[in-house]
């Protein structure tokens, strides 16, 4: 059966050159990086290069890149470590309220704690209220985390102007560029951002890696702790494959990045303009221009959204609703209801993540199967368009 | 120059039969197992296999198993986690001496947030006094922490009796189970024990995966929060490979359990036996019977552990001076000095575990190359030409 993956926000398959270069690891190169002897000395080596590789891409020195276990664990760590760190200077945090699962939950188990919450509110296409941000600052605020995309509709945050606006105060900031990885350049000197959260299976690299970069002087209490790895700020012996994975990853964006972005916005660009032009009732959600160059999100009116879902992966299209980390969740995506998309286009939300592997071909194949499955959920819904 | 690997405490090479699993499955599978489609869910049921198959060789329900990234991840989430969330109980909390830094850490870190930590002894043997443990609970123990078999001198704890301790007084109780997993029989119900730490990469599994067994019913907070993985109570995409890794692993550990233990005590206890008769002023550091099958530790006196494992390390072989985790610290281990040795004596640490792949031609180079390394260090040892 013929099948079109384009739900690359929730994960990537692993790139070839990858695989190759995860391959020795796999077998005859295996001691415990933490170990005096060849065996220790030989991994060590590799995750010190691959540490290098993912300080380049994001232009920082290699000291400053710690790997965690994947996006979550780093969002967790950016925000209860830097909470727990800086007690003493106030409890008051500013997020957004289209942040990730990991960033909005870890903010929320900080409540208990005493931690006071401000979440952002957005526009119409899910840009962050800047205005009302300047008027959330606080004397008692500690830090402030937004995230570089969203990956639900992917507009992308005005993070240097976010990071402008905080050189005045002593205040550390947290950006959450999971799903921006390999689709935006990130330069954390450019960015002016603390702390910076990527992952490595949303580049095509391994699930189970990801990396904080944390930067010089930042006050952060360990998540995990006990041991000296990552200079001692994150316990646990290292994720060797998925490490050197993430090295490989990162190596590879630098390279590819340019040319693979122009392909893929192409594509989406060419996806978007087939469905706009031939189903009706649609909109699509998220910022038109600054948006990841890989993400569409449109809603289709007067359709149940899971019945699509379904029937698009009976007919071999897969694409998700929202967030993975979110799925089963019977509510409206929080993000739509951020964005206060109408009530006629909330519950129906398609979000389209395109990759360096999807054709023209398949992208036509899945607006054959969309006008198909639109039309015959449209005959039997119960949401008719009033006329 | 012939390699020998003597260091399987710190960690393991990939199982071959594992290896092929892992290979065949990154060929194929690389959705988000909580994505809503096929690639989806070919990833999930893959994932949730595993829980079961591993839950089952560990007499457990698949509901309590819960993926981590590693041993010290699972053991920071028992430690800081059980006593946040069973704080209105209690505050005391009672882990042994010769706890792993994962385990240690953590208490340290409660006890600056108030939490009363008592350090059990143990006696020379390494081994934690049943009359001590019960002597030393309160009205407000809430959590007690054990291992199952310890790192670096290996020998076995008293679990089962620790349980019915515990449950006699209502505590919770965990263990970690990193060294003894794979080498010692776990029946979870038939230990008794409400939590447990399982790390794959220790029994010839890859590195970047673990689990925590929870116990139905048992009050705990999560560690990481985010999406709804591992039942709410671990957020973060699931590291599919690792976790179909470390299930293999797991059972291919317990089908050979019996055949690994009969070869390695008998390669072991053969360096009991012989280093003393080749080494003067060499000591077993350990239970001499209750202990892993493939751990032989000894003190060498008037000699610099990190010295031993570097000069081996030029003849070929790997070995370990004190924990692998610690080994960067030049100090004398915690888990020797608990058990009364000299910080002098604790110095000359040095610890061969043994894996399925060494032979019986191996031991003979040890020790044939070993003694005379233990002399010149002595040699030029100022220790030794004062004695």
């Amino acid at each position: 059966m013929r099948r079109v993956y384009a739900d690359y926000n929730s994960s990537t398959p692993i790139d070839k050159e990858v695989k190759e270069a995860i391959m020795p690891f796999l077998d005859e190169k295996f001691g415990n990086p933490s170990n005096l002897h060849s065996f220790g000395r030989e991994t060590k080596e590799a995750i010190e290069n691959a540490r290098r590789k993912v300080a380049e891409f994001l232009n920082t020195k290699p000291e400053r890149i710690f790997f965690t276990s994947g996006g979550t664990e780093s969002c967790n760590w950016a925000i209860k470590g830097i909470a727990f760190a800086n007690q003493d200077k106030g409890n008051h945090i500013i997020t957004s309220s289209i942040e990730h699962s990991s960033v909005l939950n870890s903010c929320l188990a900080l409540k208990d704690f005493g931690f006071e919450i401000t979440f952002l509110p957005v526009d119409e296409y899910g840009m962050v209220d800047i205005e009302y941000l300047k008027k959330s600052i606080r004397k008692d605020t500690i830090l402030v985390s937004i995230m570089h995309s969203n990956n639900e509709v992917g507009t992308i945050q005005p993070i240097e102007e976010i990071s402008q606006i905080l050189k005045d105060y002593d205040i550390y900031f947290h950006t959450d560029a999971v799903a921006s990885a390999g689709k935006v350049k990130l330069d954390v000197e450019k960015l002016g951002v603390d702390l910076l959260t990527i992952s490595g299976h949303k580049i095509h690299a391994p699930k189970g890696v990801g990396v904080l970069y944390i930067r010089e002087g930042v006050k952060i209490e360990n998540l995990i702790h006990g041991g000296h790895h990552e200079q001692g700020k994150r316990a646990g012996t290292e994720n060797l494959i998925g490490i050197v994975g993430m090295g490989k990853a990162c190596e590879i964006l630098m390279r590819d990045m340019e040319k693979d972005i122009k392909k893929i916005k192409e594509l989406r660009d060419y996806l978007e303009k087939k469905i706009l032009e031939n189903i009706e009732d649609v909109k699509i959600n998220g910022h038109l221009e600054k948006r990841l160059c890989n993400t569409t999100n449109i809603s289709f009116g007067y359709v149940e959204g899971e019945a699509l879902l379904v029937n698009l992966d009976i007919e071999g299209v897969a694409v998700a609703s929202g967030s993975a980390c979110a799925s089963g969740e019977p509510e409206p995506s929080h993000v739509l209801k951020a964005m206060n998309v109408p009530i006629e286009y909330i519950n129906s939300p398609v979000r389209f993540s395109l990759g360096k592997e999807n054709t023209k071909e398949e992208m036509d194949y899945i607006v054959e199967v969309l006008i198909k499955t639109v039309k015959r959920l449209r005959e039997i819904t119960a949401f008719k368009k009033s006329v | 120059m012939k390699k020998i690997y003597l260091d399987h405490q710190a960690t393991t090479p990939i199982h071959p039969e594992v290896l092929s699993l892992m290979e065949n499955i990154q060929k194929e599978i690389f959705g988000n197992p909580q994505s809503s489609h096929y690639f989806g869910f070919e990833a999930k049921k893959l994932l949730e296999e595993a829980r079961e198959n591993i839950a089952s060789l560990l007499n457990v329900s698949p509901s309590e198993i819960y993926f981590t990234s590693s041993g010290a991840e699972s053991n920071n989430w028992a430690i800081k986690k059980v006593a946040f969330a069973n704080q209105n109980k209690g505050n005391h909390i009672i882990i042994s001496a010769i706890e792993h830094p994962s385990v240690i850490q953590p208490a340290k870190r409660l006890e600056k947030l108030g939490f009363e930590i008592t350090y059990l002894p143990v006696d020379k043997y390494g081994t934690i006094d049943l009359e001590e443990l019960k002597k030393k609970i309160k009205k407000e123990t809430i959590l007690i922490s054990i291992m199952h078999a310890n790192y670096e001198v290996g020998t076995i704890e008293p679990i089962k009796e620790i349980a019915e301790i515990a449950k006699e007084n209502k505590i919770i109780f965990h263990s970690d189970g990193v060294a003894a997993a794979g080498q010692l029989k776990i029946d979870l119900k038939e230990l008794g024990v409400d939590l447990y730490t399982i790390s794959s990469h220790t029994f010839y599994g890859p590195k970047g995966v673990a689990l925590l067994y929870i116990k139905r019913g048992t009050k705990i907070q999560p560690l990481i929060e985010g999406g709804i993985q591992e039942n709410n109570r671990r957020a973060g995409t699931e590291n599919l490979i690792g976790i179909i890794g470390m299930a293999k692993a797991y059972e291919i550990a317990i089908k050979e359990m019996e055949e690994r233990k009969n070869k390695l005590e008998k390669l072991r206890n053969r360096l009991i036996e012989e280093l003393p008769k080749k080494i003067d002023n060499i000591y077993l550091t350990g239970h001499p019977q209750n202990r892993l099958p493939n751990h032989a530790s000894f003190c060498v006196e008037y000699v610099e552990g990190e010295a031993m494992v570097l000069y081996l390390n030029q003849y070929g072989i790997a070995c370990a001076s004190g924990s692998a985790c610690s080994s960067k610290q030049l100090k004398a281990s915690h888990v020797l000095l608990a058990m009364g040795i000299s910080p002098v004596l604790a110095q000359g640490s040095v610890i061969f575990t043994l894996g399925i792949n060494n032979t019986e031609e191996d031991i003979d180079y040890l020790l044939e190359v070993f003694p005379p390394i233990v002399k010149r260090l002595r040699e030029i040892s100022p220790l030794y030409k004062i004695s």
